[in-house]
């Protein structure tokens, strides 16, 4: 019992901080048609803003808990400054491109967000643990386990709760459907698409920021940080299906809980079954578990 | 016309550009001066704790030879009497890139020798290419033993220990410091560095301490994966009473602020063979009381120690770069004073100016006095060096508000690495003769 509830805690730990990461990338692919690879430098930079505001709050002797006020600003911050250059100044003029010379333009622009950071932070560590310790750890199955990750859960579930109620019940969200069942139509009624597309990339990174930003607290925020869960992030989209949420949380909630059964039961299993799970579903299913029905034109 | 003579100027200017520019890339080299590149990770995890501390720890060395500021037995300015010129090269960007930058340092910017590599990937792709060109090549950091126990090179040397003298050495550690380690459990990367870390560590604590046991699920998360709350839960759920891991880079960090919070050194006896730069990284977060190795006499395990070279060296870095030396600045100086030693000792045998083949053969099986210690090039044909290999307790020093090492106990290299000739997994398992520590 002690195992197998240190299992499921390990297992919705590590799936919220899956769907956290990912959300945003399947947003953007959904509704813009763009696999971003660039998703990990928004990663990144997230972190990256969020371990140097909570690093210098604490030496200016701001309170602990402020770190999670400073969490939130980075992301916001990252979201809107890095998301409103690269939709107006580079994926702007590739709309109409082929998928791949995008996916090509969104690798190179990770690989320049991942030389400007060196640029900017340089090359040594960065620690913001301020807030993972303020918040201390709680006996749960018999043994101790740290609160800040276990606020990844509450984290996600409102992430998800937000994304649902906002495709579901605005107006915002109705504009949003139109634009990803066809493009062509949208612009016809008058929705403006170039707006919408803006405001979408905007929450995407605004989310793989706030992935980096809420990850910083527990790791050391160094170099390449953004390069394996870019890999992790697609695995869990591909499995889902591309541009479906709710297929993220799905594919986020597998991935994360048969990955805590094998580090707990088969440790040397841990890398083979993410992406045996991407290989099964894609075996069963080639478009993914909840990919959106696509129009077939005649 | 104004627009021919505008294009024909621009075009010039443009070759004139190109001329400079190239001359700028490839200056001529001088007849007195030697020409190596040193390789480490500038870029990427490993960068801040690795790469750039021994990027660091070689310029400061070579630096000082050639001024000859250095204190003896390398007070004579130059290497072998000439001046070494360094460029430095990232290693990131995985295997086939350093093959291919290799190529490029050898053949397009003529490098006499090349220096550095701190992956076991690396170390393994380049070692065939350097046979190929017939280029010196000092590896300075990487420990997989199967370089030199796989094959025999002629044009490479490694200045480092391998792998199999700090399991050995911890293991010894364990047995002479640490009182009731009855399990052990590990959390190792998973990839060649940590797979063999555990397996030599596992063989050397049957063989030394055989009333123990090791966990029957040794934890092998994926290399800089960052989220190991998974495997830490793991090992908080079974019995073992110590925890063995090689993590090194931004992992081991990661790892002790995850761990710390749950309490998981309170439960566990701790031995990181190669997390010594989280200690000086973390500062009063990595938890006291932890077995910390520095895979030579290098880096914090050193910082105390008396000795001309050793102070002159933590005095020097300091002053230049702000910080302590790591250990990888140690390792990568260590491979610097082996070619000064060797040049030295080719100009002293020949009594000219040092040549390719000169050099290497001075090198093979040469002893060289290192920063805080002897080192010999004792194995893999006098191509594989040996050293002492310490541990000691983290602790942290109240009078100078900073991390320290106490216990420190440094473990001979014949008690810890396997004779010439004999390979470290028979020599592991025939019970390790001839170590008698």
């Amino acid at each position: 019992m002690q195992t197998a509830i240190t299992v499921f805690l390990d297992g919705m730990t590590y799936a919220s901080y899956l769907f956290i990461v990912s959300v945003g990338l399947t947003i953007v692919f959904g509704v813009m048609k763009i696999l971003n690879v660039a998703h990990g430098g928004f990663y990144a930079w997230g972190a990256y803003s969020a371990a140097y505001a909570i690093g210098l709050a604490a030496e200016l002797g701001f309170p602990d808990w402020f770190a999670f006020i400073l969490i939130g600003l980075s992301s916001m911050f990252v979201g809107i400054v890095l998301g409103v250059l690269v939709e107006r100044l580079i994926l702007r003029k590739l709309y109409e491109h082929e998928e791949v010379i995008v996916i090509l333009a969104t690798f190179g622009l990770f690989l320049v967000l991942e030389d400007f950071i060196l640029l900017v932070f340089g090359v040594n560590p960065y620690f913001a643990y301020q807030p993972m310790v303020f918040l201390g750890s709680v006996e749960m199955g018999g043994i101790f386990r740290d609160v800040y990750s276990l606020t990844l859960l509450g984290l996600a579930a409102f992430v998800a709760f937000a994304c649902w109620y906002v495709l579901n019940c605005t107006k915002w969200g109705k504009i949003l459907s139109t634009v990803i069942y066809d493009r062509e139509i949208s612009l016809a009624i008058g929705i403006d698409v170039k707006a919408v597309f803006v405001w979408t990339f905007v929450v995407g990174t605004m989310l793989g920021a706030l992935g980096g930003a809420y990850i910083a607290p527990t790791i050391s925020v160094a170099p390449g940080i953004g390069i394996d869960i870019i890999v992790l992030s697609f695995a869990v989209v591909v499995i889902g299906g591309m541009g479906s949420i709710p297929g993220a949380l799905i594919g986020a909630l597998m991935v994360g809980n048969l990955r805590a059964i094998a580090v707990h039961k088969f440790p040397e299993f841990e890398l083979f079954v993410i992406f045996a799970v991407m290989a099964a579903v894609l075996m069963v299913r080639p478009e993914g578990l909840f990919a959106p029905a696509k129009i077939r034109r005649i | 016309m104004n627009k021919l003579v505008f294009k024909n100027s621009l075009k010039m200017l443009t070759v004139g550009a190109f001329v400079s520019l190239s001359a700028l890339a490839s200056p001529p080299l001088a007849a007195d001066s030697f020409k190596v590149a040193v390789v480490s990770f500038l870029t990427g995890p490993a960068a801040g704790p690795f790469g750039v501390p021994g990027r660091n720890g070689a310029e400061l060395v070579i630096d000082a030879i050639n001024a000859g500021s250095m204190p003896a037995p390398y007070e004579s300015a130059g290497f072998g009497g000439l001046q070494l010129e360094a460029i430095f090269a990232d290693e990131s960007g995985g295997n086939a890139k350093q093959v291919a930058e290799y190529r490029n340092l050898v053949e397009k910017q003529e490098v006499d020798a090349v220096l550095g590599y701190i992956s076991s990937g690396s170390c393994m792709s380049v070692a065939p290419v350097a046979e190929e060109l017939q280029t010196l090549t000092i590896m300075s950091v990487c420990g997989t033993p199967r370089l030199f126990e796989d094959s025999d090179w002629n044009y490479t040397f490694r200045t480092q220990a391998h792998a199999v003298g700090d399991s050995v050495a911890a293991a010894l550690y364990i047995r002479d410091q640490l009182d009731d380690v009855k399990k052990y459990n590990g959390i190792n990367q998973n990839y060649a560095w940590g797979q063999d870390s555990w397996k030599f560590f596992d063989i050397a604590m049957q063989q030394l301490i055989p009333e123990t046991q090791a966990a029957d699920n040794p934890q092998f998360p994926k290399l800089f994966s960052g989220q190991y709350g998974t495997e830490i839960s793991t090992i908080l759920l079974d019995d073992s009473d110590l925890v063995h891991s090689s993590f090194w880079d931004g992992d081991i960090e990661a790892l002790v602020l995850q761990a710390s919070v749950r309490g998981f050194f309170d439960k566990k006896k701790f031995i990181s063979v190669a997390g010594a730069s989280a200690v000086d990284n973390l500062g009063k977060r990595f938890p006291a009381g932890t077995v910390i190795g520095t895979r030579g006499e290098f880096g914090i395990l050193v910082r105390e120690q008396e000795g001309e070279l050793n102070e002159w060296f933590i005095n020097a870095y300091r002053e230049r770069y702000g910080v302590y030396p790591l250990e990888s600045s140690y390792q990568y100086a260590q491979s610097v004073l082996a070619l000064k030693a060797s040049m030295d000792k080719s100009v002293a045998d020949n009594g000219t100016t040092p040549e390719k083949d000169q050099i290497i053969s001075a090198m093979t099986g040469l002893n060289f006095t290192s920063l805080a210690g002897d080192v010999s090039f004792a194995l893999g044909e006098g191509h594989q060096a040996v050293h002492p290999v310490g541990y000691g307790i983290t602790a942290w020093n109240d009078e100078k508000d900073e991390p320290t090492v106490v216990d420190v106990k440094v473990y001979p290299a014949h008690c810890i690495l396997p004779p010439p000739g004999q390979l470290s997994e028979d020599w592991l398992a025939a019970g390790m003769p001839g170590s008698d520590c």
